[in-house]
């Protein structure tokens, strides 16, 4: 029955489920990671550039991490895929004709995962087209020659369009790891009556932060003006 | 028992055979008392069609007070009916009002086909307790069951799992369709035990496989599977189970596993 217990771990229901939930906690890392990073926006344009170019000079280490983060959450987006369309299945053709829910379990968050996780896909992939890979102005901190990746997030920012753009997929952003962050303790096995409730706060409040935190900035940048 | 008083108007799921396309259909019952269950409310219905030469409704019923699981229906798109910690055949008549239109469905997953009406096939339940959901250590005899400590909470933890009748609501209800719910609370019961503690790797492993391999969906812990128990089996003995798989995953050690 058993070919390989380790080999059937990652074709398995659960196994999958491990690896969603890891990948999802260290994407929540670096989230608070990326946050941190954009707060220094608000100490003006020298600390932020600093910043950029700080990690730019990490070289081929940068390119390592890169690739680790896309990796992960390749991983993440692949499996949670293949686990909707599975679940998808699992239902059977014909539905039900008065489902309810009963208000003790399913919760919009929960529900909308695979819809919020979609949205988180396409904002990463424009994100990385409108910033990381747009318009490349230099500037001189300090008597050295950088990338003003403040300017293009000023400039970016100044669409209202953008904005609003930002902060609905911030939203979803908060939606989805408020259920994600407390199912993946659960799915990696650490739910006790104990402690659980404490993990769902903490879930609730890491969502809010950082779902917040990054909004803020958004609309901060946009009021700021270039 | 009081006199029966209230009319209803059901719409209840009307299916020939799996292959059947089935439709809700609309009756009226009437002379429902307050004091009868759920199912003698059917029971009722299908004296009227029996009457009226026409065919029963199809529906699983066996022991008629809460334990046996049979009883799978969803009432008004709830799995028995919604009703904290109740079973079907445990919902009493009193919950509704004459004139309250109820809608019944049967148990709704791949894995559950529909044989007849209200009557789904949950043997794929069955399949996943059959890959291990059982101990085949000797255990002795009554005086060593004495012999073996188990912790108080340890033993109440483990008699909540126990008290699953697989009757699939959880999979029911479930947005997934998924068996995670009944399999943890057997694979979670039986590693709290010491009887259990020797299979479990291998009960894990071969549980979840072919939990997976009959159809069920994965677990996105809606919790869903909680609300409605009719046991009250908490998600917890998920967790657990996920634990036990972890665990088994890198540790289960069998050299003579052949297939």
């Amino acid at each position: 029955m058993i070919t390989s217990a380790v080999n059937h771990y990652y074709r398995s229901s659960i196994g999958r489920k491990h690896l969603v939930a890891l990948t999802g906690l260290l994407l929540c890392g670096f989230l608070v990671g990326h946050l941190s990073g954009n707060f220094l926006l608000l100490m003006g344009p020298d600390a932020f550039n600093l910043y950029g170019h700080r990690l730019f000079s990490l070289g081929a280490a940068l390119y390592v991490i890169e690739g680790g983060l896309g990796l992960v959450f390749l991983v993440h987006l692949g499996l949670a895929l293949r686990l909707t369309f599975e679940n998808y299945r699992a239902r059977g053709n014909q539905k039900y004709a008065a489902k309810k829910n009963t208000g003790r379990g399913t919760t919009f968050m929960s529900w909308s995962m695979p819809w919020t996780g979609l949205v988180l896909l396409v904002f990463t992939i424009l994100h990385l087209i409108n910033l990381k890979f747009g318009p490349y102005y230099t500037t001189s901190v300090e008597g050295i020659e950088m990338r003003d990746l403040y300017r293009v997030t000023m400039e970016y920012f100044q669409d209202p369009l953008h904005v609003a753009w930002y902060v609905f997929a911030m939203i979803c952003a908060a939606l989805h790891t408020a259920h994600g962050v407390a199912s993946a303790f659960q799915s990696l096995g650490l739910n006790h009556g104990r402690y659980y409730p404490k993990i769902k706060a903490f879930s609730y409040i890491y969502a809010v932060l950082v779902g917040g935190g990054f909004a803020f900035i958004s609309v901060w940048a946009h009021f700021q003006g270039v | 028992m009081a006199s029966g008083n209230m009319s209803l108007n059901l719409k209840i799921w009307r299916q020939k055979s799996g292959e059947d396309q089935g439709k809700l259909v609309d009756y009226q019952v009437q002379n429902v008392s307050p004091d009868m269950s759920f199912l003698e409310m059917i029971d009722v219905l299908n004296e009227q069609l029996v009457r009226k030469g026409e065919d029963t409704i199809a529906f699983d019923h066996d022991c008629r007070e809460g334990i046996c699981g049979m009883c799978s229906m969803m009432i008004d798109g709830k799995a028995h009916g919604g009703f904290k910690n109740t079973t079907t055949c445990q919902v009493h008549m009193r919950h509704y009002k004459d004139g309250d239109t109820i809608v019944i469905e049967p148990f709704r997953a791949r894995a559950f086909p529909v044989i007849k009406d209200l009557t789904v096939d949950r043997t794929a339940i069955d399949k996943v307790m059959m890959a291990g959901g059982y101990i085949t250590a000797s255990t002795g005899n009554a005086q060593d069951g004495n012999a073996v400590l188990i912790p108080k909470p340890i033993a109440d933890e483990a008699m909540d799992a126990a008290a699953c009748i697989a009757c699939g609501a959880c999979v029911a209800s479930c947005p997934n369709s998924s068996g995670m719910l009944f399999m943890g609370a057997k694979i979670s019961q039986l590693a709290l035990l010491p009887q259990g503690k020797p299979e479990s790797p291998k009960r894990a492993l071969n549980m979840v496989q072919t939990h997976d391999n009959l159809g069920f969906g994965n677990c996105s812990t809606h919790a869903e599977c909680e609300a409605t128990c009719p046991k009250g089996i908490s998600i917890e003995h998920i967790a657990r189970m996920n634990r036990e798989y972890l665990k088994a995953a890198f540790t289960y050690y069998d050299k003579k596993r052949s297939e």
